[in-house]
């Protein structure tokens, strides 16, 4: 019994830490395969979103669920506008040339926001129904964790409906899938990329924000948890929801297992795992193969 | 052209080179290039603002003890902990600005690179943070004012078995330079008074905080008497905080003790009743009691706003400043750095952590360390001194342990 | 039996491209510019020397990057696999003496290439910069753990290198020896690259990376030729980290970090990949740069730094030297219609 009890706790930690990976990664992964962007800013928007959050229920008093929708709006819009007018420049340019603008966009993303609110770390006070243990019946468990997990299975339910059974859902999948002849069937290519990439960066806030309560929010955060977004959708395959999800949870629970029992190893594990999941599938877990 | 304004010329001349001559020498008596090197971006940037507050404060409210002298300081960027960019700003410090002190060091690494070319610059460098112990051995114009890891950690040790009443104890660290000195020096008091440290937790590295939970769930299992922990100021300390308040270790019977990087000042208020009954040692907090220290508080909150607060890399700043300006009074602005070395040796001062000095032998700093428990106390968190340790030297470099063993 | 062509031999298409390898008028200045730098400011050396490491691993980028069209975040892997070479035998007495050193160095880490290499070069895009990443990445974290042997975070400090040729001593504060030694090695390395760019072993990197299909159509190693130029890049990355090493006689994790790799990579873009002289460029522009803005605001200069990367990327020509050629094919093309 208590063997389970174990189990379970170490299933519950990993798995709330992967939900807030996904919830950051899932926005990159849809925008990487749809538009075949690289947006390394994507941290930035996390950042950002995270920070509108967090002072809007400082100094705004908001509550913590209409602080999110606040922050999911305010970076949806911000990025739309980024879009529209410096992205969709650089669709048809190198990849390379992405890479080097959006790096730049994050070096100013941090800088500004050092220069405006200051270098230190930003504290988000959750809500005290949110603080504290929770009775599970068999175990306590950190009240937030449960939380999130639930949060997260929410999202993941939420888009899988809205990908599968809504119109524009199947838009954005048929353009991920070929967009020259989505564009043949009439599809808006350039609203469709618009609408996803600021609903991308909207998800990215959101997972700032919940997420800040573990990962922290500081003007470093866009850069210092960028590797392990890129991990998260490399490895669950580009476009790929369900893919980014079962990604996120898999590295979360080993990430966390591996820590307890064996600390010395540090990040070692998570790279390791990453090596030998993409030498053994290099489209990602459920990425579609490439002949 | 006419006699009369050959003779102004004479004059305006005359009068121009003694200007000129006048300038140059006050300068040469008056002003004193202080080089500052601090990472003012990155991952440190929060860090090198409270050194440099701490330092901008002490010239603040002591410009009667600076006068006649004028201390002007050249502020450098060293961007990382790499070691590369600590380099080219100490020796350009050294070369094109000629400054006649060195100053700053937030990250290790740095000093320890900084190391060859300081004995080769020959000038006083003020270390204000960096920790690890066997930094002031690498150069002999290294003066510290900050602490070494083996001053709380070695304290606490004897503190742990001897006012807490603990026999066995888990130890978990960041797993770099700092926290495995944290370690050794824990380990080496605790044992050495009866103690018995039966688990070593390395928790990730110093850069991204990781999740502690699986780590803390290993340290929970093993049930020790208290629960010792160190990690990095800033980010870390809160996640420490709340992820021990979240698995209920406290209640659960295990304390959380550490030095006093994980109850910083700065982060001390935002952690909220999680941080109650947390016991740290350390050389400073800012709700320690002493007419300096309230003097200090009382400043920095007017100076910075009234919600900041100091914390120990300020002090380390403040009282870096201190010193700099000791040996600027004592060689009357002539810094000549092996005369400087000699002004700081037995140094004692009235700093808002208590009575410091400098110890001769290692050019190390000497000072109390203060045990104290995190408590509410008007609605606040309040950090609490329940004992205390006077004149402490750094226990590595005294004892000769390992690496603090002079080469 | 009827005669070739007549002419074509002289047309001007042919004679470009067998010209392409011939040295241009242009290109001894920035050799020049290095020399009259070390005479002209001379208490800048530190920052010089720094300047000059930064491109050849920038070149050493480029040979993988620009012509055989793998983009990788982990070239740091060898960086560093070159100068804990170097930082490890000098600093357990094993062997100290500089240039064998920096031949060491680039056999380790062209080994270390090598086998990377053949593991990871099947793979392509995203998943093949990811595993370079992650492989550099574990080299890293690796160091971090033999840290009796590496260092750790704290890395190797006061490397005893062994005068150059016994005569010129490496001076911490003064870096004239370093800075004219990186130079040479400069020099000799940048000599070695372009001439096996124009070589038919480069041109067969073109070919690959311009169109893979064909060349395996036409029956080129392929994989071979990749894994081949991988390792001779990381060879070079570690001969760049090696000198680091002895010029700074110093050596710690951050020569493994991706601060290092990501850095190079937009200094590499910034100047314009695939020519050369990209690296010279965009190295020369992002840490003056950097280094100057710094100085005027300790805390703000990432912004500068920041709107520059962005402004390049947007004109979306190759950096700044594709820019450049873009301008000057636009002023000839309108010469030539006046």
């Amino acid at each position: 019994m208590i063997f389970g009890i174990d189990v379970a706790s170490m299933l519950l930690g990993g798995v709330a830490a992967g939900m807030v990976l996904f919830i950051v990664s899932v926005g990159l992964s849809v925008t990487m395969g749809l538009m075949g962007f690289v947006n390394l800013a994507h941290g930035g928007f996390a950042m950002l979103g995270g920070y509108a959050i967090a002072l809007a229920m400082k100094h705004w008093g908001l509550g913590f669920l209409p602080a999110l929708v606040f922050g999911f709006v305010v970076t949806a819009a911000a990025s739309a506008m980024l879009e529209r007018l410096l992205y969709a420049r650089l669709y048809r340019a190198t990849e390379l040339d992405q890479v080097l603008f959006t790096i730049g966009l994050v070096f100013m993303m941090i800088a500004s926001v050092t220069l405006l609110i200051g270098p230190e770390n930003q504290p988000l006070a959750l809500p005290a129904i949110l603080q504290g243990q929770i009775n599970l019946g068999i175990t306590h468990y950190r009240t937030y964790s449960v939380v999130l997990i639930v949060v997260g299975i929410v999202i993941v339910g939420g888009l899988w409906l809205g990908f599968e059974r809504t119109q524009i859902g199947a838009q954005i999948r048929a353009a991920v899938d070929n967009r020259r002849m989505a564009e043949s069937l009439g599809i808006n290519i350039a609203r469709l990329f618009t609408i996803t990439f600021a609903f991308g960066s909207g998800m990215a806030a959101l997972g700032g924000g919940l997420g800040a309560e573990f990962l922290g929010l500081d003007p470093q955060y866009a850069l210092k948890y960028l590797v392990y977004f890129l991990i998260v959708v490399a490895v669950g395959g580009l476009g790929r929801v369900t893919g980014v999800f079962y990604a996120a949870l898999l590295i979360g629970v080993l990430d966390f297992v591996l820590k307890k029992y064996v600390p010395q190893g540090g990040t070692a594990f998570i790279y390791a795992l990453t090596i030998l999941l993409l030498l053994w599938r290099p489209q990602g877990l459920f990425g579609a193969k490439v002949t | 052209m006419h006699p009369f304004w050959f003779f102004m010329m004479k004059w305006i001349v005359a009068i121009a080179v003694a200007a000129l001559a006048m300038t140059t020498s006050r300068a040469h008596a008056q002003e004193v290039k202080v080089g500052v090197n601090l990472p003012y971006t990155g991952i440190g940037a929060e860090f090198a603002q409270l050194v440099d507050r701490g330092m901008e404060l002490y010239l603040k409210l002591n410009g009667d003890k600076v006068r006649p002298y004028k201390i002007t300081l050249i502020k450098r960027d060293v961007k990382d902990p790499g070691g590369a960019n600590a380099k080219i700003a100490v020796q350009e410090l050294l070369t094109q600005d000629n400054v006649d002190i060195l100053a700053g060091w937030i990250y290790s690494p740095n000093a320890i690179a900084s190391a060859p070319i300081v004995s080769a610059g020959k000038k006083l460098a003020v270390i204000m943070n960096a920790g690890t112990a066997q930094i002031t051995n690498m150069s002999p114009y290294y003066v510290r004012t900050s602490f070494s890891m083996w001053h709380a950690g070695y304290a606490l040790g004897e503190a742990a078995a001897k006012l807490l009443n603990a026999k066995t104890a888990v130890v978990g660290y960041t797993d770099f330079p700092p926290g495995k000195d944290s370690l050794a020096a824990f380990k080496r008091s605790f044992e050495g008074t009866g103690g018995k440290v039966i688990d070593e937790i390395p928790m990730g590295g110093a850069g991204a905080v990781p999740d502690f939970t699986p780590f803390f769930q290993r340290a929970k299992d093993k049930k020790p008497d208290v629960f010792f922990v160190f990690v990095p100021a800033g980010d870390h300390a809160a996640a420490v905080v709340k992820t021990y308040a979240a698995l209920g270790m406290r209640d659960a019977g295990i304390k959380l003790i550490g030095p006093g990087d994980i109850t910083q000042d700065t982060k001390l208020q935002a952690m909220g009743a999680a941080a109650v009954g947390l016991i740290t040692m350390h050389h400073y907090h800012a709700d320690l009691d002493n007419p300096e220290n309230k003097r200090f508080v009382e400043a920095w909150k007017k100076e910075y706003g009234a919600t900041t607060t100091p914390d120990f890399m300020a002090v380390g700043g403040y009282d870096g400043m201190a010193a700099i300006v000791h040996v600027v009074q004592t060689l009357k602005g002539k810094i000549d750095a092996d005369k400087a070395l000699e002004a700081l040796k037995g140094w004692k001062f009235a700093s808002p952590r208590g009575p410091i000095s400098i110890d001769p032998v290692t050019r190390d700093i000497v000072m109390n360390e203060y045990l104290s428990e995190a408590v509410m106390k008007d609605g606040r968190v309040f950090q609490k001194v329940i004992g205390k340790i006077d004149a402490v030297k750094d226990a590595c470099k005294e004892q000769k342990i390992g690496p603090c063993a002079p080469k | 039996m009827t005669l070739p062509q007549a002419g074509w031999a002289d047309h001007p298409a042919a004679l470009a491209l067998a010209g392409r390898h011939r040295v241009r008028v242009w290109e001894p200045i920035p050799w020049v510019l290095a020399l009259a730098f070390y005479f002209a400011f001379p208490k800048h050396l530190g920052f010089g020397t720094e300047l000059l490491v930064t491109i050849l691993f920038a070149i050493s980028l480029d040979l993988v990057l620009g012509y055989a069209g793998i983009v990788t975040l982990g070239h740091a892997a060898f960086f560093g696999a070159g100068a804990y070479t170097v930082g490890m035998l000098a600093k357990h007495g094993i062997w100290n003496e500089p240039v064998t050193g920096l031949i060491l160095a680039a056999v380790l880490a062209a080994a270390v290439g090598l086998g990377s290499g053949l593991v990871l070069l099947r793979t392509h895009g995203l998943t093949l910069l990811m595993l370079t990443l992650c492989t550099m990445a574990l080299l890293e974290e690796a160091a971090n753990l033999a840290h009796d042997y590496t260092g750790g975070f704290d890395g190797l400090d006061s490397l005893p290198i062994a005068p150059l040729f016994g005569v010129f001593e490496f001076n911490p504060l003064y870096p004239k020896t370093q800075y004219l030694y990186v130079l040479t090695v400069l020099f000799v390395c940048f000599v070695f690259v372009r001439t096996l760019v124009y070589s038919p072993f480069g041109q067969s990197l073109t070919g690959i990376r311009e169109n893979m299909l064909r060349m395996h159509a036409v029956g080129a190693p392929v994989r071979g030729r990749l894994v081949l130029c991988y390792a001779l890049s990381a060879a070079i990355a570690g001969v760049a980290g090696g000198i680091w090493a002895q010029a700074n006689a110093y050596v710690n994790l951050g020569t493994l970090g991706l601060d290092r790799a990501a850095t190079v990579l937009i200094i590499l873009v910034l100047g314009g990949y695939g020519r050369l002289y990209g690296a010279f460029i965009g190295t020369v522009a992002y840490m003056v740069l950097s280094h100057f803005l710094s100085k005027i605001y300790p805390t703000a200069w990432q912004l500068g730094l920041g709107l520059l990367l962005v402004v390049i990327a947007l004109f979306a020509r190759n950096g700044i030297l594709g820019i450049a050629e873009a301008a000057v094919r636009r002023l000839r093309t309108r010469h030539a219609t006046l």
